[in-house]
């Protein structure tokens, strides 16, 4: 069994680990800002969706994968744009809404997939990986974590960045208010339908990174349904972390080798069923909160639209 | 939590009834005006999103009603109906207690591929009634022991439900196929599934229709659930709940055990929904499917109020609007996937129709809460919004 130990195999796990819990860590990330503002993002797993299948086609035809990200950020924001009109403009019920962004998600880029590709699915090459120099010949741990696309040392460097808007900005203590009591932060001045609104743009655009990193880095490829429930486990994530952006970073990559389990243990020599292994996370996910659920922390105000005056 | 299902379980309840024919006629007019207009605009919305993707919308729309209603396609549009029917009431009975079971699909994959595994062998050593009331308990007990560790997480720590009723339908899904393709694999055949029962031992059909049973028996769940909701104390204890949980606590309700119970028969009922389908329908279980009944189902059932009766008529829309849309989609060169854009049309302008009707409330912020009161009781029926507890 000591072949479990051999250096590919590590280095398979640390960097799967990293490519599978970026669209995670990015989404995760999203959500924690919406929560943090009092809107729970349902629609997180079509928002993914629209992200990857935009992000794809941009990264297919235009041949750069900064393309494919930034129009998966865009298609992000298109879907979650519903979101705002309907849950924080007009203040209907967001669990809703969250489901019919992700029903939406899913049955439009099917549609448009078939429409564009029939049923070849078409892959990209390799997507620019930065070698970090001198890093990266570390042994085990330096082709794995220092081999990435650039995205994802901006997705780390993201995450600390809002560490510090959260703890040391105006804007992040308006968005904690948002979420924790919107009258004291109307009273203040400071319009919480706005607040809001940017944070779940924010969102939207973060879901929507994710989405086409896992379609452009992740897979190569855009599929149906591909997601397969990675939305749901970024809300997961949010809720386990508490609201706190570097515990989303570490659960991100702990759930991102959950997920790459199968392809490591496959260069082991390890041959389990896939069901067993897709099924890692979520078991994961249901013992953290057996032992940790009773002291995960949601915002007083999350998921209760706010109307101006009313009590 | 959302305030959806508590409001519409409780219409009115502090209001002293009138008799005044008038305003139960507009009541029931808008009731019913809210129920079809975001219907109506969805299959218009989905028209236009037809002709942008270059397909005839009028052609579309033809197919369905062709493929699902003309030339006794109803009869299949009927058999569509048992398992979302079972599940729309299952949903109704958690939605009412303002509790969110969203893991249907493994509740009904898990169910669905431990009756299919055991069911041909079970059928051919007991006669075929008492096969099939046992492979329909055997499928209840199965979906609501699957929704037990989301109701204890719930009732005792006040987990939420949504996501652990989620990881729970994955997890559910996983196990499903584990079961199909290793103990309950038909070892005659390379592909992974079940062994087939045989089409002499499945649920028997109304004579000279395609009409199995089940969907009776999906009927009667509906118009039972409709009693149980309504006319029992066990509904009334639902309601309560759903309504103000605190409340309820003070009334003398035990909290935990009804969030169990309310689950469990939830579970049951999606349960039994896939041994409507399979014994009904199928006859065996394939790895990695998934019909996904339940995400279709969630909009109807918002739309029907939480009412098991009023339910009926929507799914039945929606079994023609599935049954057609296979031949509709197949004929247009499109994914079957286009009807989720569909549905998901019906819950956005569902919403909108609710903020529409709710309007009225929401301007009158500026007044104290007592002065508010004043003006509102002459022009308004509903309970004020923001009510709701914080849950």
């Amino acid at each position: 069994m000591s072949s479990i130990f051999h250096q590919t195999v590590l280095t398979a796990l640390i960097s799967g680990g990293i490519v599978a819990g970026v669209p995670l860590m990015l989404t995760a990330i999203g959500e924690t800002i919406s929560e943090r503002a009092g809107v729970l993002n349902l629609g997180l797993e079509g928002m993914m969706l629209v992200g990857a299948y935009v992000g794809f086609i941009g990264a297919y035809y235009g041949h750069s994968s900064w393309l494919g990200f930034a129009l998966g950020a865009i298609g992000g924001m298109l879907a979650c744009s519903f979101m705002i009109v309907l849950c924080v403009w007009l203040g209907l019920d967001q669990i809703v809404v969250g489901i019919a962004i992700t029903l939406a998600g899913e049955g439009i880029t099917s549609v448009l997939q078939q429409a564009q590709f029939g049923t070849s699915y078409p892959r990209l090459g390799a997507m620019g990986e930065v070698h970090i120099p001198l890093l990266h010949r570390i042994p085990v741990v330096g082709p794995a974590v220092f081999e990435q696309h650039l995205l994802v040392y901006l997705g780390v460097v993201l995450v600390f960045v809002l560490v510090w808007v959260f703890r040391h900005t105006n804007v992040g203590l308006n968005l904690r208010a948002a979420g924790e009591k919107p009258e004291a932060l109307d009273a203040a001045g400071v319009s919480v339908t706005g607040t809001r609104s940017y944070a779940v743009l924010c969102t939207g655009a973060l879901a929507g990174i994710g989405g086409a990193y896992l379609s452009i880095i992740g897979a190569g490829v855009f599929t149906p349904f591909m997601t397969q429930g990675q939305g749901y486990m970024a809300i997961v994530i949010c809720m386990l972390a508490r609201g706190r952006p570097a515990w989303v970073l570490v659960a991100s990559f702990l759930f991102g080798i959950c997920l790459s389990i199968t392809t490591a243990l496959q260069l082991a020599g390890i041959n389990i069923s896939t069901d067993l292994v897709n099924m890692l996370p979520f078991i994961a996910i249901m013992v953290a909160l057996v032992l940790f659920g009773r002291r995960s922390y949601l915002p007083p105000a999350l998921a209760i639209p706010y109307v101006r005056g009313a009590r | 939590m959302s305030a959806v299902p508590a409001r519409e379980a409780m219409p009115m309840v502090d209001e002293p009834m009138r008799p005044q024919r008038s305003r139960t006629a507009t009541r029931a007019l808008d009731l019913l005006m809210r129920s079809l207009v975001p219907v109506v605009l969805a299959l218009v919305a989905g028209g236009i999103l037809l002709l942008i993707l270059g397909r005839d919308p009028l052609q579309f729309y033809s197919d369905i009603w062709h493929g699902g209603v003309q030339q006794g396609s109803w009869q299949d549009s009927a058999v569509r109906m048992a398992p979302l029917l079972l599940i729309a009431v299952g949903l109704i009975f958690v939605f009412r207690a303002n509790i969110w079971n969203l893991g249907y699909d493994g509740q009904f994959l898990l169910a669905a591929a431990v009756l299919s595994g055991w069911g041909p062998s079970l059928v051919t050593h007991v006669p075929l009634w008492l096969a099939m009331t046992i492979l329909f308990l055997v499928a209840a007990a199965v979906g609501a022991a699957w929704t037990l560790v989301p109701a204890g997480l719930k009732a005792i720590y006040e987990t939420n439900e949504i996501i652990t009723t989620l990881m729970m339908s994955f997890i559910g899904v996983g196990v499903a196929n584990i079961l199909v393709k290793g103990p309950f694999q038909d070892p005659s055949v390379n592909i992974p599934q079940t062994k087939v029962l045989p089409i002499n031992k499945m649920l028997p059909t109304i004579p000279s229709t395609r009409i199995h049973v089940g969907v009776l028996v999906a009927v009667a769940a509906a118009l039972v659930a409709y009693y149980v909701l309504t006319r029992t104390a066990f509904g009334l204890r639902i309601q309560v709940l759903g309504a103000n949980p605190r409340a309820a606590r003070h009334v003398g309700v035990q909290v935990r055990k009804l969030i169990v119970s309310s689950f469990l028969v939830s579970g049951a009922l999606i349960g039994a929904a896939a041994a409507a389908d399979i014994l009904g329908l199928w006859g065996y279980s394939r790895a990695n499917w998934n019909p996904a009944y339940g995400d279709t189902v969630i909009p109807f059932v918002f739309l029907a109020r939480l009412n098991p009766l009023a339910v009926i008529p929507f799914i039945a829309f929606y079994a023609v609007l599935s049954t057609g849309g296979d031949l509709a989609a197949q004929n247009a060169n499109l994914p079957t996937d286009f009807l989720l854009v569909l549905v998901a049309l019906i819950l956005l302008f569902m919403t909108l129709i609710e903020f529409v009707g709710r309007r009225r409330e929401l301007g009158q912020s500026y007044l104290p809460e007592g002065l508010r009161e004043v003006f509102r009781k002459p022009l308004i029926r509903r309970r004020p919004m923001g009510t709701e507890e914080t849950a």
